[in-house]
């Protein structure tokens, strides 16, 4: 069901036979705005001076002022001073009894959205307040959406700044540790204290290098070169890359397919990045000695890879939490883990290029099975 | 001679945890990390500390008030310094030493990045009070 807005309407004129003649007409007004499905309604009050009109604004702003120009006391024209100055969100329509180029020109200049000439028919009425009501609606809500981008703006540039300063916190507290020489004859501390600042700090590039993927592949700007890319052998290399964190871990990967060869169209720089976040994820939330299994599975029209692993998996409610950006799971299996947070971020960008999706299936400490969809035609 | 004194040191970050470890223990004291709420309450049993440095937010985000609150009840003569990224993430001022509202239960409120400087600082404002 359509919902209602009711709109207010003032109407400011000195001629009470004016006012009534505005209030009958606009009695059954209404209107459908189809962007949204609301249905605008006005209700509608009166002022019969300048004065009146402005007592009545300054306690509350109506949506939509008719205003005549020529009244006793303070103008129209002066009323749309005063509504300029305190900056109301309103739409001012100027009644004028002799449609004067030079009353135009200046109400034009104070902001007045349209004129009423008088005098005027209550159809004339209707379409000039049916276009104000349009317009501010319109103007809302695009002021609406670009507050709502600007908030995600700023989480997005909050959260990116934590994760940068964390690793730059680590390191400069070894760097403080190695200063001091504090505890440094000992050579296992020393070592340490190396590996744990080098580990930050190329968590660091890497949060930066998924952030500029992400960013070209939001943008667009980047190049895509569409070959004939062969997925299997994107698999196999991307196994050859993660091989040695995963034998560190006695962790086995496999790669199962029907097929020799699975040929899409795409940017093999991009299918690598897929491989590579699947791959890597599927040996960094492992538990020792556990395995991974890459699947490769040629439909008619798509490619569905499914990575699939033996560790710490997650709950349906971490599983429900996890595709937002920068989202890690935080908890005691995943508190020693590094990780940018932006690598489902980019999977999902990616995908989305290739009319595929992420999807992911996972039991509590039983593993994990992420899949992503690529269409063979883009 | 002195007795040794015991530090315990509570975040989730393994690094601060490690950092912590090497200054306190090469100024001579004995350290016993753990890495959330709960390990560092299974320490309470054989482990009864004289400090203890405690990370605000870790598993969930109240974490470090509620481990400040069991602490300072189980050994009310341990010396609780809090240290947090809070302020400079979310804007949040913590009342810190001068709190009169005494709804934190820590001796001291440091924002991350802490500096030992400032920690042996404040141990020594509070041991002399």
């Amino acid at each position: 069901m359509a919902e209602e807005k009711i709109l207010t309407l003032l109407i400011v004129d000195d001629e009470a036979g004016m006012r009534a003649g505005v209030r009958r007409s606009l009695r059954h007004f209404s209107m459908e705005i189809e962007d949204t499905a609301e249905v605008i309604k006005l209700n509608v009050a009166e002022a019969a001076s300048g004065e009146e009109a402005i007592a009545l604004m300054e306690k509350a702003s109506p949506d939509i002022v008719l205003l005549d120009n020529k009244m006793g006391g303070i103008t129209g024209l002066e009323v749309l001073q005063w509504i300029n100055e305190k900056d109301l969100d309103l739409m001012a329509i100027m009644i004028t009894a002799y449609a004067s180029i030079e009353t135009a020109i200046t109400a034009t200049k104070e902001g007045a959205y349209d004129f009423l000439p008088k005098p005027f028919t209550p159809a004339e009425l209707k379409v000039s307040v049916r276009q104000a009501a349009a317009h501010l609606v319109a103007l809302r809500q695009s002021r609406e959406l670009e507050r709502e981008k600007k908030r995600v703006r700023f989480q997005f540039i909050s959260v990116l700044a934590h994760e940068l300063k964390a690793p730059l916190a680590a390191i400069e507290g070894y760097l403080y540790l190695l200063r001091d020489g504090t505890g440094l004859d000992d050579p296992a501390v020393y070592d340490r204290v190396v590996a744990r600042s080098l580990l930050r700090l190329s968590g660091m590039r890497k949060l930066i290098y998924d952030l500029l993927d992400l960013t070209r592949l939001e943008s667009g700007q980047k190049r895509r070169e569409l070959t004939d890319v062969d997925v299997l052998d994107c698999a196999r290399n991307s196994m050859e890359t993660m091989e040695p964190d995963a034998d560190r871990r006695g962790i086995t990967i496999s790669l199962e397919s029907s097929v020799e060869e699975v040929v899409i169209t795409a940017d093999s720089g991009e299918i690598e990045i897929i491989f590579n976040n699947l791959i890597s994820n599927a040996v960094k939330y492992n538990r020792d000695n556990g395995s991974v299994i890459v699947k490769i599975e040629n439909e008619r029209k798509l490619v569905r890879i499914s990575v699939s692993d033996t560790g710490i998996g997650m709950s349906g409610e971490e599983m429900e939490k996890l595709f937002g950006e920068f989202v890690r799971i935080k908890n005691s299996k995943t508190r020693n883990i590094l990780g940018s947070g932006l690598g489902l971020s980019i999977m999902k960008k990616i995908a989305s290029l290739y009319n595929g999706n992420v999807t992911v299936d996972s039991t509590p400490d039983v593993g994990s099975t992420f899949t992503v969809t690529l269409g063979k035609k883009i | 001679m002195t007795e040794i004194k015991k530090v315990l040191v509570v975040d989730d970050d393994p690094d601060f945890r490690g950092q912590m470890e090497i200054m306190f223990s090469t100024r001579g004291y004995e350290v016993t990390t753990a890495p959330g709420r709960k390990e560092a309450q299974e320490t309470f049993q054989t482990f009864v500390p004289d400090i203890a440095v405690v990370d605000l937010m870790m598993e969930n985000d109240d974490d470090g008030f509620v481990l400040a609150y069991r602490l300072k009840k189980r050994f009310p003569d341990c010396i609780v310094i809090m240290v947090t990224n809070v302020t400079g993430e979310t804007g949040i001022e913590f009342p810190g030493e001068d709190d009169s509202s005494g709804w934190i239960n820590a001796d001291a409120v440091l924002s991350k990045p802490v500096r030992f400087e400032q920690i042996e600082e404040e141990l020594r404002k509070i041991e002399s009070r």
